[in-house]
């Protein structure tokens, strides 16, 4: 009772300093609580810990920067819950948040979370925002509370399928046989189906495709048969212990394709990577989530991230850039209020310039980011550049690999 | 008549939960203990009844879940015969594993490697089969109506699971008192001394893995209803597995009770210490794990109460 | 789908180097059972707790993980025989199902102290010779693989010596086939007991040390390999030290080809489909002697 007593006091004193004098007492305006769900133990706690971090800076921005104005300054509280890296995990920490009293969550990484995770907020009408999770089922169920900002599994491979397409003619295409190497998961399985109906279409000839499970002990027998088939491009999309055998079988194995050209790849964008085995990842591509690079916060960004002794992941910029659309539509609804927001991020547009991914004008249809959209990376010098589209990028392709 | 009492105590004391309680962080909890509850009642049967340690009844909870997903998905079948078919396939599935195993007289942790491994064959086909949707899983679509046995209150599907698991326990008290329970207990303490007093112990055994896998399954059902979504790694995951199986050893095997005892006691610790938690991830699990090792030592079934709770039952 | 016999050899030849590490990790498992009858659940975080070991010795001492092998069996032979001593032999209270619960909490203990000690990041080492090759006829093979399979070797005889030609280890096989018998004759089970668990642990350590240079260490890293272990552990017949290495080499090979015919996904199925069938038809293994 008497919190809510509190509550209602400073809504009125917050209007109040808004209508008045923007200098008003900020302090008194009421947190607004934000669920951020991550799995940060279990199998997928590295990206969870990435992601919670991204989520953890914007948040810290936001208050240091004067809380969300249009409730008067009102800081974000986070409300962290640990998914377990599993479905059941997500919904749990779901109706805690719930209980909390959170206006909106963001997170949930891997699909399977998501999907449960949005579905259990659908009951209370608490807007999701969704903060990797690539499934398309995500945004196919009709659920109104539902929005992701980043890229869905079928806009990131028909990118990966056209950027390769126009790498490889703008290059003279040295390229014409291609093996895939992919892990036996969601991301892995759907793009290797997806490439293998397409390539051909495209001037390419798929000589094999290769599945692999996740967590692999070897990749020897996966390089020996690259080895034999001797393709001019590797299409590797796996996560990233076993992306990282593979680089370093195939170098110790001297197989120099043209090119390796991932998709989706847990390891190609990924700094840990580059700095331990900076020959296996040298020039290696991906198309992949990755931040603007052209955007000073990206920057930015990067170098709290580094100073914590923390690699640089796509994670962090996604989940940062989701809690900023969330924080951009709280400004937009005026309340903190589930249906208002959810409104307001239906309504997000191109004035949305808080985030830091490399995306078009923003707009919502069902949900989906219309802009969302991956971006090719390569490593060069022991960094990791974006090459692709022209748009976004900062460093021109190195393709074909010679010597 | 006695010994149904405390079950119709459960039950009624459970039911009344979703009255008494508002708090859906509570009913989604006992919801799904009450899942994994009867998942490991189903183990209990063969497990704690029958003394043969399957490692593998995610291969059960797997076919009950994907077979009810799958019938509605593909086949537009509605939601009850799919679950009820989900059950039939669970079983089948157990009396076929359960005639290999057993007909080849695999017993002890051979058998429970066995089932282990049928488990991982059917998670790497789920994984790459079409029919299950493959790595992408299955998605059953969300339309909260009774009909189609979802429903908008997280309290109903709570009385469902309660019925089902009701049933189970009233189920597993008849096994415990019929001719074939006491067969599977006589299998259990000696099975030379049993087959000499002429029980068919293959006969027993199949028996007992086909009603353990159709309850598991019912539990894999279940679990597909309630959160709509299945691939491989969830339905046929050795999660489930060593779910179905650590409720009824915490709780008690071998009794009416262990696994609802068990399932409470294991997810409520989870509860518990995950409130626990830190800023540093793992820190709550690892208390998880102390505590787990100290309620081996010190049985909770030591504590006087509960002793006679279980015995009577 | 005929492959040229140079790929078929050099396949084999692969699925031999990776089946001596998992002959390793079997090894310390079947031990364990053949003496303790339990099934460890506990194996693949302690296989991962030693390649932390291994990791920090790297990085934070500078010792070669192929130096730091021997010290660390050593440290693991300690930590075995006091985890057995202290708390699976007391906790357990010599009951099957309660062994079953207490390795398990101990793997959710050290997989989760490995996640907040470490934090959730693959880490890998770069050692000097992690690149080099042993060329074998047209084979290229990783100069860590081959040095893992000769020390696996090694490490079996010395482990075959010990059980046949020592004291402890004639008392080991004592306890495993009558633990009533052998504590009339005054030998000390529990510590016999400690002694296995330890002996067990300890190649662990040398299977981490060994794979470090070629692979990866993250908190959940040992479960890749405990399933492979088990079946490894059936096939070989449970308590056999040969059985494990041999058992190792075949699901290796059987892993290898089965990969480059079916796919490595799928071909993980070949590992089960023989584990299930060598158990329907001859369920104390191909080396066991008896049930």
């Amino acid at each position: 009772m008497a919190k809510f007593e509190v509550a209602r006091r400073s809504l009125v004193l917050g209007a109040a300093g808004v209508l008045a004098a923007p200098a008003l007492p900020r302090a008194q305006a009421p947190a607004v609580k934000l669920g951020i769900l991550q799995p940060v133990t279990g199998a997928l706690s590295q990206d969870g810990e990435y992601g919670r971090l991204g989520a953890e800076l914007a948040i810290n921005e936001i208050n240091a920067g004067g809380g969300i104005r249009a409730l008067g300054g009102a800081r974000i509280e986070m409300v962290f819950g640990d998914a377990r890296s599993n479905p059941e995990g997500g919904v749990s920490e779901v109706e805690k948040m719930q209980a909390e009293g959170v206006v909106a969550i963001v997170g949930g990484f891997a699909s399977p979370i998501c999907l449960a995770a949005s579905q259990a907020a659908s009951r209370y009408d608490l807007p999701y925002v969704v903060d990797v999770g690539v499934s398309d089922q995500i945004v196919s169920r009709g659920l109104a509370n539902t929005f992701r900002f980043g890229p869905g599994f079928g806009v990131v491979t028909n990118a990966a399928l056209d950027n390769l397409v126009a790498l490889n003619d703008a290059a003279g295409k040295p390229s014409r046989t291609v093996v895939i190497v992919h892990e036996d998961g969601l991301f892995g399985s759907g793009m290797a189906r997806l490439l293998n109906a397409e390539l051909p279409k495209r001037g390419f000839e798929v000589l094999e495709t290769i599945a692999h499970p996740t967590p692999a002990r070897d990749m020897n027998n996966v390089a020996l048969r690259i080895r034999s088939l001797r393709p001019d491009l590797v299409i590797p999309s796996s996560y990233y212990a076993e992306f990282v055998l593979l680089a370093r079988t195939m170098q110790q194995q001297r197989i120099r394709p043209k090119g390796i050209y991932c998709v989706l790849n847990g390891a190609a964008s990924n700094y840990r990577f580059v700095r331990e085995f900076p020959d296996a990842a040298n020039l290696v591509m991906d198309c992949n989530h990755w931040p603007d690079p052209r955007k000073p916060k990206t920057a930015e960004l990067r170098r709290q991230v580094e100073a914590q002794n923390r690699f640089w992941l796509y994670n962090t910029p996604m989940n940062y850039s989701a809690v900023m659309l969330v924080a951009d539509a709280l400004e937009r609804a005026g309340r903190a209020d589930r249906a208002a927001l959810i409104q307001a991020l239906a309504a997000t547009d191109g004035a949305f310039t808080k985030h830091i991914m490399p995306y078009g004008p923003t707009r919502f249809v069902n949900g989906q980011n219309q802009a969302g959209a991956p971006v090719n990376t390569q490593v060069q010098n022991n960094d990791i550049k974006v090459i692709f589209p022209r748009d976004f990028a900062d460093a021109q392709p190195v393709y074909p690999v010679t010597g | 008549m006695k010994a149904v009492l405390p079950i119709l105590a459960f039950a009624v004391l459970m039911g009344l939960a979703p009255l008494m309680v508002a708090s859906n962080v509570v009913l989604n909890f006992l919801v799904f203990t009450l899942i994994i509850a009867l998942a490991a009642q189903g183990w209990n049967l063969l497990g704690g009844y029958g003394g043969q340690y399957s490692f593998g009844h995610a291969a059960f909870f797997g076919t009950g879940a994907y077979v009810t997903a799958i019938l509605q998905v593909r086949y537009g079948m509605n939601a009850y015969p799919a679950f009820t078919a989900g059950i039939g396939f669970a079983a089948l599935v157990g009396l076929v594993i359960g005639f290999l195993a057993f007909r080849s007289g695999l017993r002890g942790s051979y058998f429970a490697l066995v089932t282990l491994a049928f488990a991982e064959v059917f998670r790497v086909l789920a994984n790459a089969a079409e029919m299950t949707g493959g790595a992408a899983g299955i998605l059953i679509r969300l339309q909260a109506n009774p009909a189609n046995f979802q429903f908008a209150e997280r309290g109903t599907f709570l009385w469902v699971a309660l019925a089902l698991v009701t049933l189970a326990l009233l189920a597993t008290l008849a096994l415990e008192r019929s001719r074939l329970g006491a067969q599977l207990v006589a299998v259990r303490e000696n099975e030379a001394a049993a087959q000499a007093l002429g029980v068919d112990v293959l006969a027993v055994k199949l028996r007992a893995i086909t009603l353990s896998a159709a309850m598991t399954g019912a539990a894999g059902g279940l679990y597909a209803q309630y959160f709509l979504y299945l691939d491989a790694n969830i339905a046929y995951g050795t999660w489930i597995s060593v779910e179905a199986l650590l409720a009824p050893i915490v709780g008690g095997a071998g009794t009416v009770f262990g696994p609802v005892l068990g399932a409470v006691i294991l997810h409520g610790l989870g509860e518990a210490t995950k409130s626990l938690a830190g800023s540093i991830p793992g820190i709550d699990l690892v208390i998880f794990g102390i505590v787990l090792i100290l309620v081996v030592r010190f049985p909770p079934r030591d504590l006087p109460g509960l002793l006679r709770l279980r015995r009577r039952a | 789908m005929g492959f040229p016999p140079e790929i078929i050899l050099e396949a084999v030849l692969n699925g031999l180097l990776t089946g001596a590490v998992y002959g390793l990790v079997a090894l310390g498992l079947t031990l364990v059972y053949g003496v303790l009858h339990i099934i460890n659940f506990a194996h693949g975080a302690l296989l991962t707790a030693a390649m932390y070991g291994a990791y920090v010795a790297r990085t934070a001492l500078g010792i070669d993980p192929y130096v730091a092998a021997l010290p660390l069996a050593a440290l693991f032979f300690l930590l075995g025989y006091a985890v057995q001593r202290l708390v699976i032999g007391p906790a357990s209270r010599g009951k099957d199902e309660n062994i079953l619960l207490v390795t398990l909490g101990l793997s959710i203990i050290i997989e989760n102290l490995m996640l907040a000690v470490f934090r959730s990041d693959t880490r890998s080492i770069d050692a000097p010779y992690a690149m080099d090759v042993v060329e074998f006829g047209p084979a290229l093979l990783g100069y860590p693989r081959v040095v893992g399979f000769g020390a696996t070797i090694l490490v079996g005889i010395a482990l075959y010596l010990l059980m046949t030609r020592t004291a402890t280890g004639k008392a080991i096989r004592a306890v495993a086939k009558e633990r009533t018998g052998a504590a009339l004759v005054g030998i000390d089970v529990a510590h016999i007991y400690a002694v296995t668990f330890g002996i067990g642990t300890a190649c662990l350590a040398i299977a981490a040390a060994l794979l470090l240079p070629s692979f990866y260490v993250s908190p959940r890293v040992g479960n890749a390999f405990v399933l492979v272990a088990f079946t490894i552990v059936v096939l070989g017949g449970m308590g056999s030290v040969v059985g494990a290495l041999l058992g190792g080499l075949i699901i290796g090979v059987v892993e290898s080809l089965s990969g480059l015919y079916l796919g490595e996904s799928l071909g993980q199925i070949g590992i089960f489909l023989i584990f299930i069938l060598v158990l329907l038809v001859r369920p104390t293994g191909l080396f066991g002697a008896r049930a």
